[in-house]
C-alpha cells in the first residue's frame, strides 16, 4: 500500500511521533538542570553526572541488572530458539497445544502474576533469593520473546535449503549448525538483544524473585522516584538511554550498509 | 550448435531402449509405493522401473504426485506402502544424506551465505573428500557449466540462468547414480529454457548420469526425454517414449494433457480386419478408423484425432478421400508458423484443425463463416476405450 | 518428515529443554500459587500451611484435601475489602486504554503504511526506539511533565489558556495518559504489519467501481486490517489490566487497580496466601482474552505471517 503522503497522514505521523519522543526529549533536557528544583530551569550542568559516579549503591545496581540481562538474556537466546524450531520444524507432537500455549501465554501475562508464582516457587522448594532467582525468572519469560521473533523468520525460511544439505550429504545436525543456523542469526541476535533489554527493564518480577544483596536498576530507580523527581534520575535515565541508541544505531547503520552493499551487487549481476 | 550436437545425440537415442530389453536389470525400481498424508493419497500403488543412463521425465498437473514421488526416491518422504530399491539396495529407512542421490531444486536452494565455490564444494566435502580433490572437482564441475570466472561470487550476485547452472553443478558434484530436478527450468525465461534443455541433454550424454526430472511442462518433457511418465491423481497413467506418448496415448486423459486433440465420442459399428467403422453423432456418414485393438461392435469409444492430422480445404473432396467433416469457420487462431481453424459442425460441435502457412501470400484464404471441409485418412486417429 | 534433528534424540532433546523449563518455571508455580491460595495464614516462614507432603503417602494425600480452605477467597470477593472494585475498575481502565491507543494508534499505523516505501524502514524504526528505552523512564518522564508545577501546567499558565495549575498527576487521567504512552508501539507495530500487507490496487478498485475515499476506507481497509486490530488491542488489553508501575506512579491514592492491590496485599499486608487468591481470580478474568491472544498468535506465526 502505497499512495503518498496526505496532509492527514503526514499531520498524524508528526503528532504521534511527537507525543513518543517530547517526554523523552524533556526528560534528558531537564538531567542538565543546574537548578536543584526539577521543573525550573537553573542553567546547565553536568554535576548531576559527576554525581551518578560517586553513588556506590548505584553503581552496584547497575552491574547486577547487567550480569543478570547478560546471563539471562543468553540462556534464553538458546531455549526461545529451540522452542521456535520445535514450534515450526516438528509438525504434531504430542503436547504441541501446550507447548505452545507455555510458549505465548507469558507474552502477556500480567507481571504481578509471573512474579508472585515464581517467588512462591523459589520458596516452597527453598531456593535462596537472589541474583540466581532473578536470573531464572527473566529466562523464563524472555525466553518467550525469542521464541516468537526467531519463530516468524524460520516460517519464512526456504526449508528447500535445509533440504539440499541434507540431499549433499549433510548430517541433520551439522546442517542446523552450517545452514539454518548462519541464516537465522539476525533474527537470533535480535532476540537476544530484545531479552537483554526486557531484563534489563524489568521492575515487577525482579521486586518479587529477589533476595536481600541483588538490588537492580530498575529497583533502585523506582525507589528513588517514590521519593520524587530529582535531576540525578534524570541524569541516570539519560545515560541507560543514551547506551540504548547508540547500540540501536550501530545495529542499524550496520544492517543498512549491508542492504546497501547487496542491492548495489544484485543490479551488477542482473546487467 | 546445441542444434548440431542434438542430430547426434538423436542418432545415439534411437539405439537406446533398455525397457525393450528383458534381460537388462533397471537402476531404479518403485515397487507399488503408496504415499499417504493423513486421509489424502498422493502416491497410489505406483510401480516403475528406470533404467542407467536414462533421462526419465516425470510429467503432470500440479498436484499429481510427481513432486511426491520423486522426494520419497530422494529421502525426504517415507513411502507408506511398498518400497525403493536403487541398484538393488533398499532404500527404506535410509536418510537423505545418505542416499547417492542427488537433488538439483525448483527454488535452486543455494546456500546465500556461501560463494560459488563453497557451494559446489558442499557435497564433496560431506562426502570427505580431500582438500586438493575438492578444489579441482570445483574447478571441473565450474567449467562443465561455464561459470570458471564466477568462483567468488554469492549466489544473489548471479542472474537467474546463472545461479540455475550453480545449483546443476552442485547437484552433480558428488556423481551421484541419479540427478533429480525438480522443475528444475520453471524460473527460466521461454528463450533460455529452451538453450537450457538441449544444454542439460548434453551434460546428461557427457556425464553418461540417470537422469530424473519432474516437470509439468509438457514441451519440456518431450525435448529432453527419453521415456516420460504421465501421471494423474497420483496413478501412472502410461510410461513411453515421447512419440508413443503424443501419437499412441492410452487414454483420453493423456491424449488431452498432452497437445492439441479432438476426441470424438463414437459407437463401433463393425469390425473389417484391422479397420473399424464408427458411427458419431458429427456426420452422417460412418467413419473408418484404422486400429489394432479388441473392441467389438457396439462398444463406446473415442476417436482422439490431433488437429495437425486434417486437412482443411474450400472445396469438396472426391469421395475416395476418406473420412470428412462440412462445417463452417467460427474461429481462426493465427499463430504465424500455423494457422487454427475451429470449424463448427451443422450439430454444433466445433473441432481444431491446424494447418501451416506453407506460403506468405495466398489466392483466397480461408476466412470466417467460409463453408470447409475437414478430412482425414483412417490412420490419422487414435480409438480408446477410456 | 526428514529434516535437521527430525530423528531420534537430537529432536527429541529441542523439544524436551525448552518444554520443561516452561513446565517447571512457568506452570508449577501457577500450581503452587493455585495451592497457596487455597491455604491458611500461619505466623511462620514460609508464612503459610506446607504444601502436599508426599512423604505421609495416602495420609498425606487427604490431609491435603481437608486442609484446602477458601477463606482467601471469601476475603477476595468480600465487597468491603474494595479487591471486586480493584478488578472492575481495573477491567474498566484496560478497557478504556485500549480504545484510546486505538484511537491514536490507527491513524500512525495507517500513515506509516502509506509513507514512501523508502523511508518506512526507518518509521517503523522510531516507533520501536522507545520501546527500547526503560519502561521505567517512560512512565517516569511523565511525572515530570504533569505534575502540579510540572512542564504541562507551567506551558500553559505561559500560554494564557489557565490561570490555575491543572491536577492531572496522581488522577485517572494520568493512568491513561501513562499507558497510552507506554503500550503504544505494541498497538501501532500490529495494526502497521496488518496494514502494510494490504495491496493498494485493492483501494483502486474500490475507487474505480465509484467508491469515494472514505466509504473505501471503512468498507474495505478497516476490515482486512481487523486481525491487526484484534493482536494490538489484546497485546495492549491484557498487561493492562494487570498493570502496576504505571497507577502506582502516576495515579492517584484512590485509583483502584488490581496488579496495584495485589503488590501492596503481598508487601505491606504481607498476606501471601490472599495475594495468591487475588492472582488466581486475575487469571481467571483475564483466562478467555489469553486463549484468544495465543490463537491469533499461533496462526499468524504458523501461516508465516
Amino acid at each position: 500500500m502505497n499512495r503518498g503522503p496526505t496532509w492527514f497522514n503526514v499531520t498524524s505521523l508528526v503528532l504521534g511521533f511527537a507525543f513518543l519522543y517530547i517526554p523523552i526529549l524533556l526528560l534528558i533536557i531537564y538531567s542538565f538542570n543546574g537548578s536543584r528544583l526539577v521543573t525550573i530551569w537553573g542553567g546547565f550542568s553536568t554535576e548531576w553526572y559527576v554525581a551518578l559516579l560517586h553513588d556506590e549503591q548505584l553503581l552496584d545496581a547497575v552491574w547486577v541488572t547487567l550480569r543478570v540481562a547478560a546471563l539471562s538474556s543468553l540462556v534464553a537466546t538458546v531455549l526461545g530458539t529451540l522452542a521456535a524450531i520445535a514450534l515450526t520444524r516438528y509438525g504434531r507432537f504430542t503436547g504441541r497445544s501446550v507447548f505452545s500455549g507455555m510458549t505465548y501465554a507469558p507474552l502477556v501475562m500480567p507481571e504481578v502474576i509471573t512474579g508472585l508464582s515464581l517467588l512462591l516457587l523459589f520458596v516452597a522448594i527453598g531456593f535462596e533469593r537472589g541474583f540466581w532467582t532473578i536470573m531464572l525468572a527473566h529466562t523464563t519469560f524472555t525466553m518467550c520473546f525469542v521464541a516468537v521473533v526467531v519463530q516468524s523468520r524460520l516460517v519464512t525460511f526456504d526449508r528447500s535449503l535445509e533440504e539440499a544439505a541434507l540431499d549433499l550429504g549433510c548430517s541433520p545436525a551439522k546442517t542446523f549448525f552450517i545452514i539454518t543456523l548462519p541464516l537465522i542469526l539476525p533474527a537470533v541476535i535480535s532476540g537476544f538483544m530484545l531479552a537483554f533489554t526486557l531484563s534489563m527493564d524489568d521492575l515487577v518480577i525482579a521486586s518479587f524473585t529477589t533476595g536481600p544483596g541483588a538490588t537492580t536498576l530498575p529497583m533502585r530507580i523506582y525507589s528513588q522516584v517514590r521519593m520524587g523527581v530529582t535531576p540525578e534520575i534524570n541524569a541516570i535515565c539519560t545515560v541507560m538511554i543514551g547506551f540504548i541508541a547508540i547500540i540501536v544505531l550501530i545495529a542499524s547503520i550496520a544492517t543498512k550498509h549491508q542492504e546497501t552493499v547487496r542491492r548495489r551487487e544484485e543490479q551488477a549481476a542482473a546487467q | 550448435m546445441a542444434k548440431a550436437r542434438t542430430q547426434t545425440i538423436g542418432a545415439v537415442r534411437r539405439t537406446f531402449s533398455p525397457w525393450t530389453d528383458p534381460s537388462a536389470t533397471p537402476l531404479i525400481r518403485f515397487e507399488n509405493v503408496v504415499k499417504s498424508f493423513g486421509a489424502f493419497t498422493a502416491v497410489n500403488h505406483v510401480s516403475l522401473d528406470i533404467y542407467e543412463r536414462e533421462f526419465f521425465a516425470l510429467l503432470g498437473p500440479s498436484g499429481c504426485g510427481k513432486t511426491t514421488l520423486m522426494r520419497m526416491l530422494a529421502g525426504f518422504e517415507e513411502p507408506t506402502e511398498g518400497r525403493i530399491t536403487l541398484a538393488g539396495q533398499d532404500l527404506t529407512g535410509v536418510p537423505p544424506y545418505e542416499r547417492p542421490v542427488n537433488m538439483m531444486f525448483q527454488s535452486y536452494a543455494l546456500f546465500p551465505h556461501m560463494s560459488v565455490a563453497d557451494n559446489i564444494a558442499f557435497g564433496p566435502k560431506q562426502a570427505g573428500m580431500g582438500k586438493g580433490e575438492i578444489a579441482a572437482r570445483v574447478e571441473e564441475m565450474l567449467a562443465l557449466v561455464k561459470l570458471e570466472s564466477f568462483a567468488k561470487r554469492k549466489p544473489h550476485q548471479l542472474s537467474g540462468g546463472q545461479r540455475q547452472r550453480v545449483a546443476l553443478a552442485r547437484a552433480v558434484a558428488n556423481r551421484p547414480k541419479v540427478l533429480l530436478l525438480d522443475e528444475p527450468l520453471g524460473a527460466l525465461d521461454k528463450k533460455l529454457r529452451e538453450e537450457t534443455q538441449f544444454e542439460l541433454m548434453d551434460l546428461q550424454q557427457s556425464l553418461g548420469m540417470t537422469f530424473l526430472i519432474v516437470t509439468h511442462d509438457q514441451e519440456e518433457a518431450m525435448t529432453v526425454a527419453d521415456r516420460i511418465a504421465v501421471m494423474n491423481h497420483g496413478v501412472l497413467v502410461q510410461v513411453d517414449p515421447p512419440a508413443t506418448i503424443y501419437e499412441q496415448p492410452a487414454t483420453k486423459y493423456v491424449a488431452d494433457f498432452i497437445g492439441d486433440v479432438n476426441i470424438i465420442a463414437c459407437k463401433v459399428e463393425g469390425c473389417f480386419g484391422s479397420d473399424l467403422r464408427l458411427a458419431t453423432s458429427l456426420t452422417p456418414h460412418p467413419l473408418q478408423v484404422t486400429h489394432s485393438g479388441d473392441q467389438k461392435p457396439g462398444d463406446e469409444v473415442w476417436l482422439a484425432i490431433r488437429p495437425e492430422k486434417m486437412r482443411i480445404s474450400l472445396d469438396a473432396p472426391d469421395a475416395a478421400a476418406g473420412n470428412c467433416f462440412e462445417g463452417e469457420i467460427w474461429d481462426i487462431g493465427y499463430l504465424g508458423d500455423l494457422s487454427v481453424y475451429h470449424v463448427e459442425l451443422p450439430c454444433g460441435t466445433r473441432i481444431k484443425v491446424s494447418q501451416p502457412n506453407l506460403s506468405r501470400v495466398v489466392e483466397r484464404p480461408i476466412t470466417w463463416e467460409d463453408k470447409v471441409y475437414v478430412t482425414f485418412t483412417p490412420h490419422a486417429g487414435v480409438v480408446l476405450s477410456r | 518428515m526428514a529434516l535437521p534433528g527430525s530423528r531420534g534424540i537430537g529432536r527429541r532433546l529441542v523439544i524436551a529443554v525448552p518444554f520443561f523449563w516452561l513446565l517447571l518455571l512457568f506452570v508449577v508455580p501457577f500450581l503452587i500459587v493455585l495451592k497457596i491460595s487455597l491455604s491458611q495464614d500461619v505466623i511462620a516462614q514460609p508464612p503459610y500451611t506446607p504444601l502436599l507432603d508426599l512423604s505421609q503417602g495416602w495420609a498425606g494425600l487427604k490431609d491435603f484435601f481437608s486442609q484446602l480452605n477458601f477463606d482467601n477467597y471469601g476475603y477476595v470477593l468480600d465487597w468491603n475489602n474494595e479487591f471486586l472494585n480493584a478488578y472492575g475498575s481495573s477491567l474498566i481502565i484496560a478497557g478504556v486504554s485500549t480504545l484510546l491507543l486505538l484511537l491514536v494508534g490507527y491513524p500512525i499505523a495507517y500513515g506509516m503504511a502509506r509513507a514512501p516505501r523508502s523511508i518506512q524502514p526507518t518509521l517503523v524504526m522510531m516507533v520501536i526506539l522507545p520501546f527500547w528505552t526503560s519502561f521505567l523512564i517512560r512512565v517516569y518522564a511523565w511525572i515530570g511533565i504533569l505534575s502540579q508545577d510540572g512542564l504541562l501546567n507551567q506551558a500553559l499558565t505561559a500560554l494564557g489558556i489557565i490561570d490555575t495549575p491543572l491536577e492531572i498527576l496522581n488522577t485517572d487521567l494520568a493512568v491513561y495518559i501513562g499507558i497510552v504512552y507506554s503500550y503504544l508501539p505494541f498497538m501501532v507495530l500490529p495494526l502497521y504489519s496488518a496494514l502494510e500487507k494490504m495491496d493498494g490496487t485493492l483501494l483502486e478498485a474500490a475507487e474505480d467501481l465509484g467508491c469515494p475515499p472514505m466509504k473505501a476506507f471503512w468498507l474495505v481497509t478497516f476490515p482486512l486490517s481487523l486481525p491487526g486490530v484484534a493482536a494490538g488491542a489484546l497485546l495492549c488489553f491484557i498487561p493492562a489490566v494487570g498493570e502496576f508501575v504505571i497507577p502506582d506512579l502516576l495515579g492517584g491514592s484512590d485509583t483502584l487497580m488490581i496488579g496495584k492491590s495485589l503488590w501492596t496485599e503481598f508487601t505491606v499486608n504481607r498476606s501471601w496466601t490472599a495475594s495468591s487468591a487475588v492472582a488466581v481470580l486475575l487469571l481467571i478474568v483475564l483466562v478467555v482474552p489469553i486463549v484468544i491472544y495465543q490463537n491469533i498468535q499461533a496462526r499468524q506465526l504458523e501461516a508465516g505471517k
